[in-house]
């Protein structure tokens, strides 16, 4: 028995220039606000970009973005439907506003069709928006993506700065470049990291519409990660 | 036709195994199509009959041949094994079950104790059962 779907993956990532994965092992960082607002401020910059949410159990891009209703188009397999700019793909299209309870084997095979199907085209950057933890979900994506590069988050809190820790010498191991650490949620006196994002108490009334995320001061923030991206 | 990519993926397939096993031709590369998954055969033959001849000369004319596949779950739950006929889906959840069969996760319930707990035991999706072909 031969599965198929992984014979082809390789070519639907091709036209990719760089992928960067969007990960923190600690859940409530700010991952899918990071991946939303840095495929946008990407697009607002003139590049072609995919975002990619595998993040299936808490699938929210699609809030992020104000994308609830967009579906992609069948031409040889899906195209993904542009969201200001952005090339987007979500299990959201096929769950709707119900739970997608999958288990790790599912996952994996879920993440394989979803990548066998998919036709991306010509990118600059496809940033894929991960859940957190190192689970089924990041182990395939180490896998089948294989010039990966790694963009960690991070917040103040001493605990998730502990569990970054274990995650970068994971990624120090196996040998995943990782092009930078970020620090959301910083006290916006005291920035310790190259990379910070201040804490934006107005981020929550910015949802849903692309054009108000991109004016929050954690866009602001964020454009100057972005430029060195 | 996103029956298109699945189809590409085979023939990709089938060409990367016949030059792991030093085939020179393929002659027919037989398939199961799980039942879940409920692709259009038409579409995809012909898909399949647009891309084997851009392929190389190893798999034009290769037949395609298909053996459908009944879709059988087992709860993790209850232990019961049930058909996706016993199930009740509307035509949207079929749709979503047909480009990711893993929404059966969402859209499917065990019929004894309404569990989307399951393993989908057989008849998921489109593979490749065996390629015929000579050295």
């Amino acid at each position: 028995m031969i599965d198929p779907r992984t014979s082809v993956i390789e070519k639907r990532l091709s036209g990719i220039k760089k992928t960067i994965v969007v990960t923190g092992w600690k859940g409530g960082i700010g991952k899918s606000v990071t991946s939303c607002v840095g495929a946008l401020l990407l697009a607002e910059m003139g590049k072609k970009v995919g975002l990619l949410d595998l993040d299936f159990a808490g699938a929210s891009c699609h809030l992020i973005l104000g994308a609830k209703e967009v579906f992609p188009k069948e031409e040889k397999g899906i195209i993904p439907p542009e969201v200001n700019g952005v090339r987007f793909v979500s299990i959201s299209f096929f769950s709707g506003e119900n739970a997608v309870p999958l288990r790790g084997s599912e996952v994996s095979n879920a993440i394989i069709e979803l990548l066998a199907i998919v036709q991306w085209g010509n990118l600059d950057y496809l940033i894929v928006d991960m859940p957190p933890g190192i689970s089924d979900t990041a182990l395939d994506v180490l896998r089948l993506f294989t010039r990966a590069q790694v963009l960690a988050l991070t917040t103040p809190s001493p605990v998730a700065r502990d569990v970054l820790s274990r995650a970068l010498r994971l990624y120090k191991s196996l040998k995943i470049p990782v092009i930078g650490i970020v620090e959301n949620m910083a006290d916006r006196k005291k920035k310790e990291v190259k990379f910070s994002i201040g804490f934006d108490k107005n981020i929550e009334q910015a949802l849903a519409s692309p054009g108000k995320l991109l004016k929050t001061r954690f866009a602001s923030d964020l454009k100057k990660i972005v430029k060195c991206l | 036709m996103h029956e298109w990519a699945l189809a590409e993926s085979v023939v990709r397939a089938a060409v990367d195994f016949s030059r792991k096993q030093n085939l020179k031709k393929i002659h027919s590369i037989n398939l199961v199509f799980g039942e879940l998954q409920s692709i259009d055969k038409e579409i995809f033959k012909w898909a399949t009959g647009e891309i084997l001849p851009s392929c190389g000369d190893i798999v034009k004319g290769a037949k395609i041949r298909i053996i459908d596949e009944e879709c059988v779950f087992k709860c993790n739950a209850c232990g019961n094994e049930f058909s996706l006929d016993e199930t009740r889906r509307g035509e949207e959840e079929s749709e979503y079950m047909h480009f990711i069969p893993e929404m059966a996760h969402t859209y499917v319930k065990c019929t004894r104790c309404k569990s989307p707990d399951f393993k989908i035991l057989k008849g998921r999706g489109v593979y490749i059962k065996s390629i015929k072909g000579e050295k």
